[in-house]
């Protein structure tokens, strides 16, 4: 044994008299770092590099494979799914990968945000952060794209008519995303090298660019009321905390670190093993109109905001919103590099944080039910209530039937089943009197389409015969009051001419 | 970053100092010549590598042409196989196309035709944000799953975000066929402009008095 160590030491030196790596290692790993850094807060950016090694990683096994093609892309991904051993494995971890990462990202941004830890020196870690934001959410949008399954080509669509609204050059740029006129091979192949080599290069770059200056700044301290940054005096104080309180790097704070990456690694490969691999979903025949194309987790907020703008908002807002999102994320260091680091004395920065949050966790909640959506096919797919027509009338029948065969369930439900794009109609004879519904379906309005071309006259009669029937047990239908007091006027004032 | 680190820095920067001592005993008009041949150096790169940008540019931009040149008249079969009054879905080939296209240059558009030889081919993107939109002969409406577009059976918007109605292909008939001007994915960059839809009040009045549909 002692023999073996011996060579092994001598094979360490001989390595070590070449490379010369030992002393900026230790230098890394032994730097001093406040005590109160060591924090199971600190932990999400190693998770987010963790995971980008792995992401790394399962990516090069998958292009094993996988064949970046427009014609067998589809085919590839089916055969990795279901004919290499554990294909569909390494698929479900790069896919949980991209999810997890996308997240850890996020939950590091915020972190780093509430903490104030961008301010005077690490303005520049910030900035750069921002972009490893972006890239990262290049990369999600980018992997969608080699799915190339349905809802990759639409959302390659949706990407079309994002840059064809740009002013002047929206045409250029359509082309260049695409590599020609329409999504077709050119398109794949670019998108594969933009998801293999460009951003994965710069992100590996940028990365590395990040972890430098956490290294060389140090780690930000724990924020404490009251402890205001200066640039004239901060990097004294900070030098000052970690010659009297600090502790070195690796163990003191990298233990915290690796246990996190190992947990977050784990619950990767738990979430692959159970929930398996997303897709791919139908194959990218342009043709085929059945589909409900639906965006990857983290632009489900996207998808439902493009859905509540205003059409006159439209342009404006998808041209300019994102420029001014960045642009303020890219401020944030250079507007508050001094001042107060606690989130106790930074009300307005947790209220953004907090507001963006419930936003973001509310459109996302919104894009996974999509009341917005006509539901193409409630109306042959989902049932009336028996209740709603027991004892009904053959022109209430009729009415019923109308209701379903012209698509009027889509938009609106009944029975808790059918589309939300409209109110739901259970209880619409209690707020509607029977002209005020003709005038409805006749005309349209708001968002609903004007249906008196698509209905014959005795068709908008049952069909508002049905409608009429529409209200709670014990709970009277609407009427049109002032043509009650009409007709009820008119017979006491006839019966009184009449003798 | 500490004393350990600070002390390093003060003792490398030594042999810098002494190395440019020495330097500076060979007199300051041999290193201006040597700065001049490293300003040489850095310009010859610059130089070269600007003549090499040129090529790299111009590949890069190749996909960026006229619209016309990338369309071309596609037949969508016998005119006479459309019946009057309806709208019907057809798929063709991308007449710009590579061999490793695979299922991507199968497009689709809706034709209905309105008279003997009067027709509109509508593309199957919504106006909004191009998901395919669907026919539903019963309400005579095409409806887009995305998010919520609905478009009267003319192609005039009916509700959603979408502000304008369905794009259209240009169409002639030629020896029977129905053919239409295709090959460019409709957008709002190449197949029509914005148009600014009117006012909520206006536009439902637009519709409900149309007579033009059914």
């Amino acid at each position: 044994m002692p023999g073996m160590k011996q060579t092994g030491k001598r094979i360490y030196d001989w390595f070590e008299q070449r490379l010369q790596v030992e002393d900026p290692i230790k230098d890394a790993v032994l730097h001093k770092v406040p005590r109160n850094t060591a924090s199971w807060w600190y932990v999400f950016g190693s998770a987010a590099f963790t995971l980008l090694m792995l992401q790394i990683v399962t990516g090069i096994l998958l292009a094993l494979v996988y064949v970046p093609s427009a014609a067998e892309a589809w085919n590839s991904l089916n055969i990795l799914n279901h004919q290499v051993p554990l294909g569909w494995f390494l698929r479900a971890v790069h896919g949980w990968g991209s999810n997890f990462m996308v997240a850890v990202v996020f939950i590091h941004m915020a972190q780093v945000f509430l903490f104030g830890a961008y301010k005077f020196p690490r303005e520049l870690t910030w900035t750069v952060g921002v972009f490893l934001l972006l890239m990262t959410l290049g990369m999600a949008f980018t992997g969608q794209v080699l799915r190339f399954d349905q809802d990759a080509y639409w959302g390659l669509g949706i990407g079309v008519f994002i840059l064809s609204r740009v002013p002047w050059m929206g045409g250029g740029l359509v082309h260049l995303l695409l590599g020609g006129p329409t999504i077709a091979g050119a398109t794949l192949s670019r998108f594969f090298a933009l998801h293999v080599f460009v951003i994965p290069g710069t992100l590996l770059f940028l990365a590395l660019v990040h972890v430098w200056m956490v290294i060389k700044l140090g780690i930000n301290e724990w924020p404490m009321p009251g402890r205001l940054v200066r640039k004239s005096t901060y990097i004294a104080e900070y030098n000052q905390l970690t010659h009297e309180d600090g502790i070195p790097f690796v163990p003191g704070a990298f233990w915290k670190d690796l246990i996190f990456s190992a947990a977050v690694l784990a619950a990767v490969g738990v979430c692959a093993a159970v929930f398996g691999p997303s897709g791919p979903g139908g194959q990218p025949d342009p043709s085929i109109t059945q589909t409900v194309p639906k965006p990857d987790f983290p632009f489900l907020w996207i998808y439902a905001v493009l859905s509540y703008l205003p059409p006159s908002m439209e342009t404006p807002f998808i041209l300019i919103a994102p420029i001014v999102m960045i642009a303020g994320l890219l401020a944030v260091p250079f507007v508050a590099s001094e001042g107060e680091k606690s989130w106790h004395r930074r009300p307005v920065a947790v209220l953004a944080l907090a507001t963006i949050a419930v936003g973001w966790g509310v459109f996302t909640h919104l894009a996974m039910s999509t009341p917005w959506s006509p539901h193409m096919s409630a109306w042959s797919a989902d049932t009336l209530p028996v209740e709603y027509l027991r004892e009904a009338t053959p022109l209430v029948r009729q009415g019923a039937v109308i209701f379903q065969a012209k698509q009027c369930r889509n938009c609106h439900s009944i029975g808790g089943h059918g589309g939300e794009r409209g109110p739901a109609l259970d209880a619409v004879a209690t707020r509607m009197t029977p002209d005020q519904m003709r005038y409805k379906v006749v005309t349209g309005g708001g968002n609903m389409p004007a249906y008196g071309k698509n209905l014959s006259p005795a068709e908008i009669e049952a069909l508002v015969s049905f409608l009429e029937t529409l209200h709670p047990k014990g709970e009277p239908p609407a009427f049109d009051a002032s043509q009650q007091a009409a007709q009820s006027n008119a017979v006491p004032a006839g019966g009184s001419n009449t003798p | 970053m500490s004393d350990q680190n600070d002390s390093q820095q003060r003792t490398e920067p030594d042999i810098e100092t002494a190395s440019e001592q020495a330097s500076d005993r060979e007199g300051p008009a041999v290193v201006s010549r040597r700065w001049l041949l490293l300003k040489a150096g850095i310009a010859l790169n610059g130089l070269v590598g600007l003549a090499l940008a040129v090529p790299v540019v111009r590949y890069l931009l190749a996909p960026v042409r006229k619209d016309s040149s990338y369309k071309s008249w596609v037949s969508l079969g016998d005119a006479n196989s459309f019946p009057v009054g309806e709208t019907r879905l057809v798929s063709f080939k991308n007449p710009w196309t590579q061999p490793w296209d695979g299922q991507t240059d199968n497009v689709a558009a809706y034709v209905r035709r309105e008279g003997a030889s009067q027709f509109t081919v509508f593309a199957i993107n919504c106006a909004h944000l191009g998901c395919p939109v669907r026919w539903f002969p019963q309400s005579q409406l095409f409806m887009c799953p995305c998010h919520g577009g609905v478009y009267y059976a003319d192609g005039s918007r009916a509700s959603g975000p979408p502000e304008r109605g369905l794009f259209t292909y240009d169409y002639k008939i030629a020896g029977g066929q129905l053919q239409i001007d295709a090959g460019q994915m409709p957008s709002l960059s190449n197949t029509a402009k914005l148009v600014n839809i009117s006012s909520p009040a206006t536009n439902s009045g637009r519709n409900g008095d149309c007579g033009c549909r059914g």
